[in-house]
């Protein structure tokens, strides 16, 4: 794997943390379909009482590039009182993966 | 795939532990920006830094939104300004500072470095031009960083450059007296002076280094902090182990950020220095970290070995995580920079014999500390030696960064804002060496230093 591959790459990790309610999920996900961004995996916990949930996204059809999908996402945050953000995957193979 | 905990423990460092790149700096080589002419060279040292450096800023912002790490500087060193300088016949350097504040202005770095000279054998006259420039080109410029190499394992202590280097610290404080003494904030003097330090004041581009390179520097002592207040009563075992495990893992962000950045930036990568570079925000702290360690205050007996054992965690952690190291490579003990530093000087417990102490085992040396206005430029000079001394005889870098706060006196504090901080003004022995210093020359190179 070259180093372009290593930190290029097309996925990326959209966290949401806050208080739980009906809809996150939907509307998450809503905003990566409309802009083409395929779902490759979704997991979710409470953890001390904080609704958690972590997906990870191809962007690699994306109709927006990061910066844009992450003021979108912040947008809905702020919205529904959670925290929502969007960061590239690299940053969290290089750290938790040898 | 990740975790929820892998991934939250990302975010945590961040957000509430101030994991950050503490600096993106672009290495340039002016070598080829020498000429007779001031103007001339000046024109090309201005175009080149601009040319090159034109996207390093915006590069580094959209690299701090992708990744969601905070980068908190960019920032550029340059080819040692004597070595370009001395082919003009001018006396005084300050123009070239001048061209390198104007060029770190126009592509929106906070500070240059590279106004800088190696004496550690001797002067050239540039370098001697050089050093008279100095206090000049500190007080006339906003971003110029400015350092000199006195001294060095193979070479000795160029004891002639200590003790003008103590009246440059002098002429500098005064001449920034407005600003109590900011001057020698960006004033380094150095024994082995690393060729790829990422950090300022003390950074400037080597003579062995490419045309254009990228080096980063990481910060994370609240990361460590919390990993190491978690741990409890753990044994020195568990603590290093942990403290290792922490440490790779800031650093491989730091590697990251530095391949990405050069990258983008078309150079090439060149190393990753493993530090724990404090800020003044609570949390962000390397004497608070001494502290979680079971210190009562960093300062007291003990402060020695604790630190000798977290420096060697993080180089041993760090190391894993980066293909190339450099750089000043280990904690950094700045006090004015450094809130839990701060804590214990004004508390009593952490002395300057004391912080000479901790440099024999991390990575830098005195660094921001700030003493009486009245101090003479003989005992600076003493104070550097022995800086260098401990330097020279252990293989490794030290250096010093003093402020004699013009008009204050113990007890008081210096201000100098942002990442800079806030220095108590810390006592000195009241006894002179002026005697020692004064008698000029080199001290020889140690024993240790014949290795072939």
């Amino acid at each position: 794997m070259t180093n372009q591959q290593e930190t290029a790459g097309s996925r990326v990790i959209v966290s949401v943390l806050g208080e739980d309610r009906v809809g996150i999920i939907a509307a998450v996900a809503n905003i990566l379909a409309d802009n083409n961004i395929n779902i490759l995996d979704i997991s979710q916990t409470t953890m001390q009482e904080f609704f958690t949930m972590i997906l990870i996204a191809d962007m690699e059809k994306s109709k927006i590039d990061l910066a844009a999908l992450k003021v979108q996402l912040g947008q809905l945050g702020e919205k529904l009182g959670l925290k929502i953000d969007a960061q590239h995957e690299a940053a969290f193979r290089y750290m938790h993966r040898l | 795939m990740f975790t929820i905990q892998e991934i939250l423990e990302t975010i945590k460092m961040v957000q509430e532990e101030n994991l950050d790149i503490r600096t993106i700096t672009m290495g340039i080589s002016l070598r080829d920006c020498a000429d007779s002419s001031v103007r001339q060279a000046c024109q090309k040292i201005y175009d080149k830094i601009t040319r090159l450096a034109s996207n390093l800023v915006a590069v580094g912002d959209s690299l701090e939104r992708e990744f969601g790490i905070p980068i908190v500087n960019k920032r550029i060193s340059v080819t040692p300004i004597a070595m370009i300088a001395e082919n003009t016949a001018a006396d005084d350097y300050t123009a070239f500072a001048l061209t390198l504040d104007r060029a770190a202005a126009e592509v929106g770095v906070n500070f240059i470095g590279g106004f800088s000279a190696l004496v550690h054998k001797g002067f050239t006259g540039g370098d001697e031009k050089l050093l008279a420039s100095i206090p000049q080109a500190l007080a006339a410029t906003e971003r110029v960083c400015a350092s000199v190499n006195v001294a060095s394992t193979r070479a000795g202590i160029n004891m002639d450059a200590v003790y003008r280097m103590g009246k440059i610290v002098k002429e500098t404080a005064e001449l920034t007296a407005d600003h109590d003494g900011l001057g020698c904030a960006k004033l380094v003097v150095f024994a082995n002076v690393p060729e790829d330090n990422p950090f300022m004041a003390g950074a400037f581009h080597g003579v062995g280094e490419p045309e254009c390179v990228i080096n980063t520097g990481v910060s994370g002592p609240g990361v460590v902090k919390s990993a190491v207040e978690k741990l409890g009563d753990a044994d020195f075992g568990t603590l290093s182990e942990t403290i290792k495990k922490t440490a790779f893992k800031i650093t491989r962000m730091g590697e990251l950020v530095g391949r990405a950045a050069a990258e983008r930036l078309g150079v090439p990568f060149g190393i990753v220095d493993l530090s724990l570079a404090p800020t003044p925000a609570v949390g962000d702290s390397v004497a608070e970290i001494l502290e979680a360690m079971g210190l009562e205050r960093c300062g007291t007996h003990g402060t020695t070995a604790a630190l000798a054992l977290l420096n060697d965690a993080v180089k041993k952690g760090g190391a894993m995580a980066s293909s190339y190291v450099g750089g000043l490579s280990g904690a950094f003990i700045p006090v004015s920079e450094d809130a839990g530093m701060i804590r214990a000087v004004n508390e009593g417990a952490l002395t300057i014999e004391k912080l000479e102490a901790m440099t024999c085992v991390c990575s830098v040396g005195l660094d921001m500390i700030a003493v009486p206005g009245d101090t003479t430029a003989e005992t600076i000079a003493a104070i550097i030696a022995d800086e260098a001394a401990i330097g020279v005889v252990n293989n490794k870098t030290t250096a010093v960064r003093i402020i004699p706060a013009p008009g204050k006196v113990v007890g008081d504090t210096v201000e100098f804002g942002g990442l800079l901080g806030r220095a108590p003004v810390m006592p000195l022995n009241n006894y002179g060496a002026a005697k020692f210093v004064r008698r000029g020359g080199r001290i020889p190179a140690p024993i240790n230093s014949l290795r072939n």
